[in-house]
């Protein structure tokens, strides 16, 4: 049909003709108007607390209480299932986040702005590996972490982006992809190239030296904090691909660790939902699967837009962390994803692949068609509130959410 | 009287090409399931193996839709 054709031809334009800057750092109720008192945003479709997974109601609580709105976690608890909560989804205002994705007002958000269509992502700052609030940690250590990111670290490379003039995002993407990152569950060359290409601006707006030294120790420490970064960068880049007539291009995906949703082009803000696979992956010592809780995350919008998965081809080490085999089989990944895309990225190559294109611009007709799920990298879980990550595995996305698209998506252009 | 469990069955119709076909080695193009492609390739043949699969995994209604839609 030549409508789709056309409009696909269109959203593979604006998403190679974006142009990502990370260009501050700022407390998400300034720049998200809905995040009032006792509002917080969630990853993946909407959901209500009775259906929310444990780590999701550990995170929550943990927020609550920093938010200052409960005085423990016990009280945090019931009021969050009081009714006197609110809740949205990130991708409902801008926003991403990872795993359990929880953002509120006073946390520090990445803005990235796309200077090709004038629009802005944010995304929380990574907090680090361990016993973390994204993977439903809410103890006083995760907490002090938070605050320390909200009073120092926020204010250290906000004063820095600013006074650099933001840091252009596809250059970095590229020369990762070209070390090993695939930008999902990879992200040790892009850390390690954002703190090579911010340290002189953090050292003049630290103010002191101990400052600066434990904004470097933080970010260096962490081999996942660019993860953030790209998953905002991802969503500026799609949220202008939104909402184009006959387009079947995949615009989101996301999960909250009970739910996996899919937005299309054409369908607009229409959210298609289906359970959340398990991911098959390697566990820390002392975990296992029986432990795990089902896919979790707005981080599958770097595979939305061709990176984590469908780029596993640059990122052969990584395709042992996950589980999901070696070289060879990385290369594979990342071939079948070609079967469900419409382009392959002009920017962004795989040396591996003797320089091919990523894939980018997922068609619901062709995963429906093919019967090929998007393929994602991604954190696991443990079931349990207030653990933490206890390993790392592969996870496709379920079917029936794209079926469902299809026949959305058809019906707007009065086919059935 | 005619024994049909022991007359041979009457040739087909164009048995001169099936002939040719098997008379020197066999190469075989296999589409859809791999496992005829493993044994033919176990037994010597020359087998090229074609992945593939019914629309919408034989979902009619679904690839009637993907039909309309030009997929």
């Amino acid at each position: 049909m030549q409508l789709i054709e056309d409009a696909n031809r269109e959203a593979v334009r604006r998403i190679a003709a974006a142009e990502p800057v990370l260009i501050d750092v700022r407390p998400a109720g300034e720049v998200i108007p809905a995040l009032g008192d006792r509002v917080l945003l969630h990853a993946g479709p909407p959901i209500e607390w009775a259906r929310m997974c444990g780590p999701m109601r550990g995170a929550i609580a943990g927020a609550l209480v920093f938010e200052g709105w409960a005085t423990d976690l016990a009280a945090a608890e019931r009021l969050a299932g009081s009714g006197a909560v609110a809740f949205a989804p990130n991708h409902h205002h801008g926003a991403v986040g990872p795993m359990t994705g929880i953002t509120t007002r006073s946390m520090p958000v990445l803005v990235v702005e796309n200077r090709a269509f004038g629009n802005r992502a944010f995304c929380t700052i990574n907090e680090g590996l361990g016993k973390v609030m994204r993977f439903g940690g809410n103890d006083a250590e995760v907490l002090a972490r938070l605050a320390w990111l909200r009073d120092e670290l926020a204010s250290v490379l906000a004063v820095g982006l600013r006074a650099r003039g933001g840091l252009a995002l596809k250059g970095v993407i590229a020369r990762g992809l070209a070390m090993g990152d695939e930008m999902h569950q990879r992200n040790v060359a892009c850390t390690s190239l954002t703190v090579r290409e911010l340290a002189p601006a953090l050292a003049q707006a630290a103010g002191s030296t101990d400052k600066l030294a434990a904004a470097l120790a933080f970010i260096g420490a962490n081999d996942q904090f660019f993860l953030n970064i790209a998953m905002a960068m991802g969503k500026a880049i799609m949220d202008p691909v939104r909402d184009i007539p006959g387009s079947s291009v995949v615009t989101a995906m996301a999960r909250n660790g009970t739910d996996f949703g899919v937005r299309v082009s054409a369908t607009g803000d229409r959210w298609f939902v289906a359970p959340v696979e398990m991911p098959k992956g390697m566990y820390f010592p002392g975990f296992s699967e029986a432990d795990a809780n089902p896919d979790m995350g707005d981080s599958t919008i770097v595979e939305t837009v061709g990176l984590g998965g469908f780029a596993m081809a640059a990122a052969p080490a990584v395709a042992g962390f996950v589980g999901a085999g070696g070289a060879a089989d990385a290369l594979d990944w990342t071939r079948t994803m070609y079967d469900i895309t419409l382009a392959r990225s002009a920017a962004w190559t795989m040396p591996s692949l003797d320089f091919a294109g990523v894939p980018t611009a997922i068609d619901v007709r062709k995963v429906v068609s093919t019967g090929i799920a998007p393929v994602i990298n991604t954190g696991i879980a443990h079931k349990k509130p207030g653990i933490g990550q206890v390993g790392a595995g592969v996870v496709r996305a379920p079917l029936d959410c794209f079926k469902q698209a299809l026949v959305a998506f058809a019906a707007t252009l009065g086919v059935a | 009287m005619s024994d049909p469990t022991r007359d041979p069955l009457p040739p087909p119709a164009s048995a001169a090409p099936l002939d040719r076909l098997l008379a020197g080695p066999v190469r075989v193009v296999n589409i859809g399931l791999e496992q005829f492609a493993t044994d033919l390739a176990g037994n010597g043949a020359a087998v090229v193996h074609v992945e593939w699969a019914p629309p919408a995994a034989g979902d009619t209604k679904l690839a009637a839709l993907l039909a309309k839609l030009g997929s």
